[in-house]
């Protein structure tokens, strides 16, 4: 073998990241080998916890260290408003905006008959057992604005409807910085019907 | 890496861009920015093709690259993947993707589309069928006679059609009874030649003129045709097995729309018993 056992496997063990290719697996081992012992075990140690720690909040399934997860235990927010949303990476940038105060909802994935995924690989039953009690005054659907997204968001509205909960949807508009020549015309269509007082 | 890609196509004789009419079949995310494209032309059948940066908000592709979208595109001739340079929608199917009936019914038409076509292999007819039925999902409440038209056309466009006159075995012509219908020899068998075959099916008297009239006439014709809940079940059975069968695997967007019926989350116009 030309490479060291423990290099070869690192390199194989980077090489299976995405967006990492074989030479940017080579150069990363290479640069840890240089690099000072700390730092290296800082990243093992780092990977290990990830892995040890990391699990699903009970309620809202939000990945997280602690039960229930930070959002969840927080006596300050509005407990009766949930956001749902696809992914666990789409609460930090709701949260960035600040204007958000409700909890979360994560269904970890969209529905796409054409790949079977249908309701019950997501945690849509979950969903609708946090609705039964009562407590709960108005759902945003925050699914993504693409074909999968939107199919979720109007299967969800047939189950939440009948239990009398007010629903809202994540306004759609256009992006800043865009261009209204080249924005698509179910973009461009809602943004006029949904257009407000300026 | 452009100019090399150009100069290598320099020599083909075709030229570097080209300009189609496009049905955004389905999408895949390639790397952090670019999507790979599905698509479905009337001069090419169906390409893939690369979105470049649709996945950035303020994107020109994002919108007007998404599945169930009739687009007007222009693509530059890639060394792999063509490269979708614009992409000018002609119509996004509003009353389609407002409900999720018609919505998941689109999805079934684009996975059948996906599945039974090779890429560049054109078929003009059978993109005019898939335009077609897209409008009919939006104008129309009878999604069945919708789904079975289009999957009687399509498996006509491309060498499926089920042969429902003469018996496939003995050639004799079919009598008005229950005959057989057999996936394998696809087509229709007398009694006598289906009750030996195995894998065959009985097939209603109704169910048989049904699927010859619609597999010969056109869409105003086979929308007159009024049916009871249990000849629409009939159909859709022989159908999707006959499916089945072709493809060698489920339609997968089929449990999805089971789930759907199952619960009633049809349109509120649509209804069935």
């Amino acid at each position: 073998m030309i490479v060291a056992e423990p290099v070869a496997k690192l390199v194989e063990a980077f090489n299976k990241l995405p967006g990492i290719g074989p030479k940017s697996a080579q150069r990363l081992a290479y640069y840890l080998l240089r690099s000072p012992d700390e730092e290296a075990k800082a990243l093992a140690e780092a990977i290990l916890t990830l892995k040890e720690r990391i699990r699903l909040c009970s309620i809202c399934f939000n990945i997280t260290d602690c039960e229930p997860c930070l959002i969840c235990q927080d006596k300050e927010r509005d407990y009766s408003k949930i956001c749902v949303v696809e992914r666990p990476s789409d609460i930090p940038p709701l949260e960035r905006t600040g204007k958000y105060k409700g909890v979360y909802h994560v269904l970890h994935g969209t529905i796409n008959p054409a790949q079977g995924i249908g309701s019950a690989e997501l945690k849509i039953k979950e969903l609708s057992s946090r609705l039964q009690d009562g407590s709960v005054k108005e759902v945003i659907l925050a699914t993504n604005p693409n074909l999968e997204g939107e199919t979720t968001a109007m299967y969800l509205r047939r189950i939440i409807l009948p239990l009398g909960i007010c629903i809202s949807r994540l306004a759609r508009g256009l992006p800043f910085g865009s261009d209204l020549e080249y924005a698509d015309d179910m973009t461009l269509g809602q943004a006029i019907e949904d257009r407000r007082e300026f | 890496m452009k100019t090399d890609v150009s100069s290598k196509k320099v020599g083909t004789g075709k030229s570097r861009s080209y300009q189609t009419q496009a049905i955004i079949i389905k999408q895949t995310k390639l790397g952090e920015v670019d999507k790979i494209v599905t698509i479905y032309t009337p001069e090419f059948g169906k390409l893939k093709a690369v979105a470049k940066g649709a996945c950035r908000p303020g994107s020109k592709l994002g919108g007007n690259v998404e599945p169930l979208t009739h687009s007007l595109m222009m693509l530059a001739r890639g060394r792999n993947l063509d490269i979708i340079t614009q992409s000018q929608t002609i119509d996004v199917f509003p009353a389609l993707k407002n409900d999720l009936w018609r919505t998941s019914c689109g999805f079934y038409i684009l996975e059948l589309i996906d599945s039974f076509t090779v890429e560049n292999s054109e078929n003009h007819p059978l993109f005019d069928l898939l335009l077609d039925t897209l409008h009919r999902l939006c104008q129309d409440d009878n999604s069945e006679t919708i789904l079975r038209y289009f999957e009687l056309h399509l498996l006509n466009y491309l060498g499926y059609r089920p042969q429902l006159r003469e018996c496939v075995i003995c050639d004799s012509p079919v009598k008005p009874t229950v005959n057989f219908f057999n996936p394998d020899r696809g087509g229709i068998l007398c009694p006598g030649c289906g009750q030996e075959q195995p894998g065959s099916r009985p097939l209603s008297v109704d169910a048989l003129k049904i699927l010859r009239l619609w597999q010969s006439c056109d869409y105003t014709t086979a929308r007159r045709v009024k049916l009871g809940a249990e000849l629409r079940f009939e159909l859709e059975q022989v159908m999707q097995e006959y499916i089945k069968y072709l493809l060698q695997r489920e339609v997968k967007s089929i449990s999805w729309l089971e789930e759907l019926k199952k619960k009633g989350y049809l349109s509120m116009s649509m209804k069935i018993s």
